[in-house]
């Protein structure tokens, strides 16, 4: 069965556990089967809309699988994903990014 | 929970801000995690990765900053326990963005630059929730 990887600050909701043995023979159905063992992850993982969130990125034996064929990218019994969030924030508000360049430029 | 960072350490992180000043900067916090506090080791410091236009107000560290942060931090038995940025010529607190965009468990260090030097620093812990964050105390400790 093929094995994810788990982030450190998601370890929370697998119990502390950093490798978590999953089912399933593509990316999509791996991580499905990895929110059903461990529900409290769904919402860190997808968005209210159910798509994986931006920050969020899955490799396959080190490939992003957006690069591959996503959800659908084929699994064999030895593969292992790992999951690795990208990092981002700043000061302004959704929406306030004008509004705070003209105050900048007064 | 608390936040302890080594006064030499909290220096880096001032100097690499205040650098990547009127720009936001950023970097990872290695350290280890207690029961009720953590301490930080040693930090890692990024290019913003934003786009350059946008680097004013927005700072990004990729999937591969993070997986380089991670692979060092097992390297030297450490976690990477958070994350540390500025906020140019505004406050020390989280906005709607940083909320969106945080994940659980991490420690947000933002450090307030004005005139390129850093001041109020506050470090923030996303509710489990998502739907807030709860600010946590810092210490930066004397001599270390």
């Amino acid at each position: 069965m093929a094995t994810i990887r788990i982030p450190t600050p998601l370890r929370t909701y697998t119990s502390g556990e950093a490798e978590i043995t999953v089912s399933g023979d593509t990316v999509g159905a791996a991580l499905q089967d990895l929110t059903r063992q461990h529900g409290q992850l769904h919402q860190h993982l997808y968005s209210e809309k159910g798509e994986l969130r931006a920050f969020v990125n899955v490799f396959l034996d080190g490939d992003d699988v957006r690069h591959l064929n996503g959800d659908d990218t084929p699994l064999q019994s030895d593969s292992r994903l790992r999951i690795v969030p990208s990092v981002a924030g700043g000061f302004s508000d959704r929406g306030s990014a004008r509004r705070t360049l003209e105050r900048r430029m007064c | 929970m608390a936040l302890r960072i080594p006064e030499r350490i909290y220096a880096q992180i001032a100097a690499h801000l205040e650098a990547a000043f009127p720009n936001e900067g950023a970097g990872l916090l290695l350290g280890d995690d207690a029961r009720d506090h953590r301490n930080v080791h040693c930090v890692l410091t990024f290019e913003n990765r934003f786009s350059p236009d946008e680097q004013y107000h927005r700072y990004l560290l990729t999937s591969e900053d993070i997986m380089a942060g991670e692979d060092a931090a097992e390297k030297h038995s450490l976690d990477v326990i958070g994350v540390f940025h500025s906020h140019p010529d505004n406050p020390a607190r989280p906005s709607e963005y940083d909320r969106e965009h945080a994940l659980p468990w991490y420690s947000y260090l933002i450090v307030s630059v004005h005139d390129k030097a850093a001041g109020n620093a506050c470090s923030w812990l996303l509710a489990d929730d998502r739907t807030r964050f709860n600010e946590e105390r810092v210490y930066i400790l004397d001599g270390h």
